[in-house]
């Protein structure tokens, strides 16, 4: 057990280094740097744009440097825990992160626990009374919660909140609460707010699970164990929650190491359309900036989470059913 | 060399194909009486080829049969978009900016009409809120006809017509689900936007399809180094979370691209990392597949290793590939259409369900223009008769199964 732990931190090291170079590869792809598109903007509202000011700030940027110069500068600043600054906001890259992770941690935190809440239920309900009225029933919902969008979902969700409870449109909080410190009267506002987004993100997600979770159970409810178990007189819903439920479970768990990147990338397009203040809408305005170290170290970042998070659903998997085996099999 | 056995190895492995047995599934005559009927029937059953098999399945998934026509339809407007249209796609009407869908008529004053028609639109400004609104000039009445001449365009980019399915007489106007900004109509937007949007979830397939079966093939059945080395691209390439990558890459292309490029941009970035999915399953098949029997004996026979990959192997889990890539068109559709949503996508003047959703984008659009949304309906459709569609193949790709 430890001796896959260590192999597989071991394994980290090389991964990591490989995807740092795509990520900065990646950022660096587009033609052009951030002055260049800075520039272009200013040049756009009729300013004109000094040449020598540009190379000064060029320099200080180090963007005449040859690229791997600019990666080897990056990457050393990482393994520092220096994510860089952003040209845009023209503030450390760790601060702009740190000041939005709070929130989109919570709204990730939520949304996994309401999807889990709706969709074991009701996957085992499915499950056990398959093709009955209430499962054709969910089986329907599920699959237009799969196929709508969800940013159609968030403007629909915003409409309502709007239209029928009068709530400011957008946002996590009321204009009042917006800037004011943390108190009760705030913390309830974020409760009154937060069901859009949570039901928004978490649809697509509950829906699939629903089918995953019936699929399995259906799969497991024909085994014979199960029959033995029966016969010999083990109540029903005893037997259905302590050994069928619990292998049916397995895929839930391979999948809960991609909440960890999903809490920075936090469901990018919810975000902007609802206009939240989470480290999505960040990303893809780094992105659309070339705000270079700030996109480089926010792909970066997510992707070191995807690894971790993979790293901590296989051992909980090794804990939840012994019997997988990750040592490759030698023949 | 041939060894006899090799030839009846479908017996022995389930599910091995072979394409000169297809020729045997020719139907038996009918029979009068029932026991030989019956017997016929099992004949039948037990001679019919694994694609035959798979085909009768498939049949009896009536949802399934429904979903496929669905898609087949969806396609045929992909293909004829031009003709179907009511309007060719860049012509707009700014006298009509923002009108609402028009309500096809069956009864007027004058009692019941069997043919639909509409009512002349005529805008109007609210007296006090100067908010610009359509009303239906009921005095004018233009019946809705077939095969009509209009807008001209150029049918498949070969030849100049003018001719359109739907469409009504000179002076009337036909916007079934009302019109943009620029008073273009919605309905003509999405029937052009489906050749795009239906297209790219294919290309994108196709490619990760080739790369995903050659990649997988030759991992699986090397194994070694280049298995080694296989996997471990894989996973890294998996380490990356799709949608800030399929971001930082769409946000990668230049702008100076032209539509086709940009497309082609889009179908690639959406495929990198479809095709590992696909890899790790085929590798997965070949890995226990090439121990079996029927390989060894392909062995044997003198087979060379090419051929008992594409020969031999993978046949036997092909109906298993294709639901795979049937259930990831959906993903690529809706990947191209949030893309697009969050302006990484398409651009105008491509016309793609993403890109038409991106105008209806705020509050004020589901308020006040809610037919913008109307092309959210045609994805939705997509993506579920995709789903259903996948779900019949997938009962139907282990036809041995009970």
């Amino acid at each position: 057990m430890s001796h896959l732990i260590l192999h597989r931190l071991l394994w980290m090291i090389p991964t990591l280094l490989v995807i740092s170079i795509i990520s900065f590869a990646i950022i660096q792809l587009p033609p052009g740097d951030y002055l260049t598109s800075y520039i272009s903007a200013l040049e756009e509202t009729g300013e004109t744009v000094d040449a020598q000011e540009v190379e000064a700030l060029r320099k200080r940027y180090n963007l005449d440097a040859p690229i791997y110069v600019q990666y080897v500068k990056w990457a050393g600043g990482l393994l520092h825990g220096d994510l860089g600054m952003s040209f845009e906001w023209n503030r450390p890259v760790k601060q702009l992160i740190g000041e939005r992770i709070l929130l989109t941690t919570i709204i990730s935190v939520v949304t996994l626990l309401f999807t889990w809440a709706v969709a074991i239920p009701i996957g085992i309900y499915s499950a056990v009374k398959q093709y009955s009225w209430g499962d054709h029933l969910f089986t329907f919902v599920g699959f237009i919660g799969l196929a709508t969008p969800n940013f159609l979902l968030a403007l629909i969700c915003m409409y309502i909140g709007y239209s029928v409870f009068g709530m400011s449109a957008g946002g996590l909080f009321s204009p009042e609460y917006q800037n004011a410190a943390w108190s009760v009267g705030k913390f309830t506002d974020l409760l009154s707010h937060l069901w859009i987004p949570v039901i928004v993100i978490g649809t697509a997600g509950t829906a699939g699970l629903i089918r995953v979770m019936r699929g399995n159970l259906l799969d497991e409810l024909h085994k014979q164990y199960v029959m033995t178990a029966r016969a010999k007189g083990v109540p029903r819903l005893k037997l259905l929650l302590k050994y069928p439920v619990r292998v049916a479970l397995n895929p839930l768990i391979s999948t809960v190491g991609w909440v960890l990147p999903g809490i920075v990338s936090g469901a990018v397009i919810t975000a902007v359309v609802l206009g939240l203040p989470t480290t999505g809408p960040l990303l893809l305005r780094a992105l659309m900036n070339q705000d270079m170290y700030l996109a480089g170290s926010m792909v970066m970042m997510l992707s070191t989470l995807t690894v971790i998070g993979t790293l901590i659903s296989d051992l909980l998997l090794l804990w939840l059913d012994p019997r997988i085996r990750y040592e490759g099999r030698e023949r | 060399m041939i060894i006899p056995w090799i030839t009846h190895r479908r017996w022995n492995t389930d599910n091995a194909d072979d394409t000169d047995l297809e020729t045997r599934t020719d139907h038996p005559p009918p029979s009068e009486s029932p026991d030989l009927d019956a017997e016929m029937a099992d004949t039948e059953l037990y001679t019919a080829s694994q694609w035959q098999l798979m085909w009768w399945k498939f049949r009896k998934h009536k949802l399934a049969v429904g979903a496929s026509m669905v898609i087949f339809a969806l396609y045929g407007l992909a293909v004829f978009c031009e003709f179907l249209a009511p309007y060719p796609l860049m012509y707009r009407d700014t006298a009509y900016a923002y009108a609402p869908p028009q309500r096809l008529h069956f009864f007027a004053d004058d009692g019941f009409h069997p043919w639909p028609f509409v009512y002349r639109l005529r805008g109007e400004r609210h007296p006090e809120t100067l908010r610009k609104f359509y009303a239906e000039d009921t005095s004018q009445r233009y019946p809705l006809r077939l095969l009509v001449r209009g807008e001209p365009y150029r049918f498949w980019g070969l030849f100049q017509t003018d001719l359109h399915l739907l469409g009504v007489d000179p002076g009337g106007t036909l916007f079934l689900l009302g019109t943009d900004s620029m008073g273009r109509d919605m309905l003509s937007r999405i029937i052009y936007g489906a050749r795009i949007s239906l297209t790219i979830g294919l290309v994108g397939v196709t490619l990760s399809f080739i790369l995903g079966l050659t990649i997988g093939v030759l991992s699986g059945y090397y194994g070694g180094w280049v298995d080694n080395l296989v996997q471990r691209a894989i996973e890294i390439l998996r380490s990356f979370p799709s949608i800030p990558l399929w971001m930082a890459l769409s946000a990668a292309l230049p702008g100076s691209w032209s539509p086709l490029q940009i497309y082609m941009g889009i179908t690639v970035v959406l495929s990198l990392i479809g095709w590992t999915g696909l890899a790790r399953q085929v590798r997965g098949k070949i890995l226990s597949l090439r121990e079996e029997d029927f390989a060894t004996a392909a062995l044997l026979a003198g087979a060379s290793k090419w051929r008992i990959m594409w020969r031999h192997l993978l046949p036997s889990f092909m109906s298993h590939i294709i639901v795979s890539i049937t259930l990831a068109v959906p993903g690529m559709i809706l990947g191209e259409t949030a893309l697009s949503f969050l302006g990484l996508g398409l651009r105008p003047p491509i016309t793609s369900w993403g890109v038409l959703l991106k105008e209806a984008q705020n509050v004020q659009a589901v308020a006040f223009q809610p037919w913008l949304l109307t092309p959210v309906i045609f994805v939705i459709l997509t993506v579920l008769a995709f789903n259903f569609m996948g779900d019949g193949l997938r009962d139907a790709a282990d036809p041995y199964a009970r």
